[in-house]
């Protein structure tokens, strides 16, 4: 082992050792079954915002967005606003009332308020769903950590991931994950602001990247030194000045090994395998699909209306998706009171707001340091490259080693996060010995994304969380908001909108693989669905609740009070532990009990 | 006199209802709680606590008046941020020279998305947070007295 080897080896033990130490510490001290599921509803405001945050910081914040700048540019900030935007949305929108409604997961609220059992079994399908579509890139960005850093297959990197994190679910329940959680967005601030401060200080401190073209420039990013690259799956390469280079291996469909020209603007074939060997100052090619210069990459809203449209599906997807993801609602539940669900809410914008500032000017930096990986695409791995690209020696591979952990921390985080919260919707509709039944839950879940994510798919982290979050946006956003502001939502209303919504994601993603597959054809609104699946489900929605007006539940006037009366009114009833958010509880309010 | 005008409170939300079957049974306990208090001032407050609780027309209407207020207020501002933020792709989009326009050597369209909707978003937070809070409290205060 190479001492970077040891060094990242080092700290991804000591992250998992002291995210189970947490777990286990606190699952020791609250091993009541009550305190296993909801920590008693007295996680303080400031660490459970804190713990929000740490599991919603995932894969796709820490190193897809880092990638997506890296190959796309102006175009990829969208990410990082839409994330956090997702915040406002969910505080404005969501966060009070849903934790006064005193449900625990999405299906308990269908439930609560619409009073349809098979509603909520379609809601827990749909949980499940999106919960797999987010683990996946998460399991995945971990097999990328462990090919690109260490001598080990990849697939011991979703391994490590599932085995800690079933570890620290199944053995310590909420209240270890508030603590490893909170632990974990502190871990994941230090371990991006840090490194991205030393490195931006020694690239302004180089005189401005080692001689290499300034991005201002308008041309294409260059080599800053004599790079070979060896491309793992074939691309198509383009460039938009001409470039040569020497290329061993098959191009075009035919063999070579000599040097080649690539001509500006045609595009190059470069079949799986084949080592390309680029001189100093020459310039880099890109793989289609992303800005061939810099002066597309530095300006937003370069390509045509398609582009246009695309990014404005992706802020549709990002900013109404964060409310409907499983793991971020049931911490919800942790707090007091609705008052407090929305403080904690106004926090997390604070926290991840501070956290998006800094992936941007990684992606800055590695088009500048390690522009290699836009010749063969697999630019999430910049994050991981650029510490030792930008200082070369001891200081970048302790640098890598921080990064390394805070990457590591992001794949825990939303792992466990996502599974404790999804293993609570599989489990509570099934047998009632509920802590068993989680534990098996938990591990089929998070088994079934393990054998998910060894699949070949698509290796851009950021598109893929945009996905899960698109469906989000389609099937749960329209029944929170909706269920929450207007009274006439019934239960054929919201699956007619689920059905849609959801419907029109999966098969965009059905087709998006597809197209992956054979050719690349799928249209930018194939592979970003939710500007047409989300309006359609709530249009939807509202359509059919018109039409069955007359199923509106009878329980509906209770249900609202009880969602936006004050706190202070008392008129919260939160439901009995084990069997939280079900029919018995429902709006027993005029039984007189007050609190004041 | 006035614990007498409270122990009105049951006949209304039973006509007034109809249909909640838990309704009858309901009223009885609040003639104990009254009887044990025997004091004016709280009368009232109980009363459209009740009227809250029971969800009687007034009760309904009382929350429906909240709901729209921060439903209003969440719009107005929610519009705000989609208005500054979501035409910022368009804009982009329709005047490329604007977004080629730099300060000290950083693209203007950097600095607009890389650093500003970070505050712009927690500032609509906590202005949102300010104004539920105090249409919250008003509400309180009003059923209170």
């Amino acid at each position: 082992m190479t001492s970077a080897e040891i060094a990242i080896t080092t700290s991804v033990a000591l992250v998992a050792l002291v995210t189970f130490y947490l777990g286990r510490r606190s699952a020791t001290q609250h091993n009541v079954a009550q305190d296993f599921d909801i920590a008693r509803r007295t996680v303080r405001s400031r660490r459970n915002a804190a713990a929000i945050s740490g599991e919603y910081l995932c894969a796709a914040s820490f190193v897809g967005i880092v990638g997506a700048v890296l190959a796309d540019g102006a175009d990829a900030m969208w990410y990082p606003i839409g994330f956090t935007a997702g915040y406002l949305a969910l505080m404005i929108f969501v966060a009070a009332p849903l934790r006064r409604s005193g449900a625990y997961t999405l299906p308990d609220f269908v439930e609560a308020r619409l009073g349809s059992r098979s509603l909520r079994g379609l809601a827990s399908a749909v949980t499940v769903l999106i919960a797999l579509l987010y683990l996946v890139p998460q399991l995945q960005g971990a097999d990328l950590v462990v090919r690109t850093l260490l001598p080990v297959p990849g697939w011991a990197g979703p391994v490590a991931v599932t085995a800690v994190v079933l570890l620290t679910v199944i053995g310590g329940g909420m209240r270890a994950t508030t603590v490893a959680q909170a632990f974990q967005y502190w871990l994941k601030l230090f371990a991006i602001v840090a490194p991205t401060l030393v490195m931006f200080a020694v690239f302004v401190g180089s005189g401005a990247g080692n001689g290499a073209v300034s991005l201002s420039s308008a041309g294409p990013p260059a080599f800053t030194e004599p790079t070979t690259v060896t491309v793992e799956e074939s691309v198509t390469l383009r460039v938009s000045t001409e470039t040569k280079f020497l290329a061993d291996g098959v191009v075009d469909g035919e063999p070579a090994q000599s040097e080649m020209t690539l001509d500006a603007g045609v595009g190059m074939r470069v079949s799986a395998g084949t080592t390309l060997r680029f001189e100093k100052g020459t310039y880099v090619p890109v793989v289609v699909g992303s800005p061939a210069d810099n002066a597309g990459w530095l300006m937003p809203g370069d390509g045509d209306g398609w582009d246009l449209a695309g990014t404005y599906s992706l802020i549709i997807a990002l900013l109404l998706g964060t409310m409907g993801l499983p793991h971020i609602l049931v911490r919800f539940y942790t707090n007091p009171d609705g008052k407090a669900a929305r403080r904690t809410t106004l926090h997390v914008l604070l926290l991840v707001g501070l956290f998006y500032l800094f992936p941007t000017l990684l992606g800055a930096l590695s088009r500048l340091y390690v522009p290699e990986l836009l010749v063969t695409g697999k630019t999430d791995a910049a994050v991981l490259l650029l510490p030792t690209a930008v200082l070369p020696g001891l200081p970048g591979q302790v640098l890598a080693a921080v990064i390394v952990a805070g990457v590591f921390s992001a794949f825990l985080a939303a792992t466990s996060g996502l599974v404790f919260s999804v293993a609570g919707v599989v489990s509570t509709g099934l047998l009632p010995e509920r802590v068993r039944d989680f534990r098996l839950a938990a591990a089929l879940l998070a088994l079934v994304a393990l054998g998910l994510s060894l699949l070949p798919r698509s290796p851009d982290l950021a598109h893929s969380i945009g996905v899960a979050f698109a469906l989000a946006a389609s099937t749960f956003c329209p029944v929170l908001v909706l269920g929450i502001w207007w009274r006439g939502l019934t239960a054929k209303g919201a699956a007619a909108g689920m059905v849609a919504g959801g419907g029109t994601v999966l098969v965009a993603l059905a087709l998006d693989i597809i197209s992956s597959h054979t050719g690349d054809w799928a249209p930018t609104l194939v592979q970003r669905p939710a500007l047409i699946s989300v309006p359609a489900a709530f249009l939807l929605a509202v359509v059919i609740s018109s039409a069955t007006r007359g199923d509106v539940p009878a329980t509906v006037n209770g249900v609202m009070l009880r969602m936006h009366a004050p706190d202070r009114l008392g008129f919260v009833r939160d439901s009995e532990i084990p069997r939280y958010g079900r029919a018995e509880e429902k709006v027993r309010l005029g039984q007189g009990r007050h609190r004041r | 006199m006035r614990p007498s005008s409270v122990e009105r409170v049951p006949g209304m939300p039973a006509h007034l209802k109809g249909g909640d079957i838990d309704a009858p049974t309901k009223p009885k306990r609040q003639r104990v709680v009254l009887g044990g208090g025997a004091q004016g001032p709280i009368a009232p407050s109980l009363r459209a606590r009740v009227e809250l609780a029971e969800q009687t027309s007034w009760g309904e209407m009382l929350i429906r008046d909240l709901i729209s207020a921060l439903l209003r207020w969440g719009l107005v501002l929610a519009v705000a941020a989609v208005l500054v933020l979501g035409l910022l792709p368009l804009v982009f989009w329709l005047v490329p020279g604007f977004a080629s326009f730099s300060v000290a050597g950083v693209p203007i369209a950097w600095l607009i998305l890389g650093l500003a909707p970070f505050p712009l978003l927690f500032g609509i937070g906590v202005a949102y947070d300010r104004l539920a809070e105090r249409h919250e409290r008003d509400f309180v205060d009003m059923i209170e007295n």
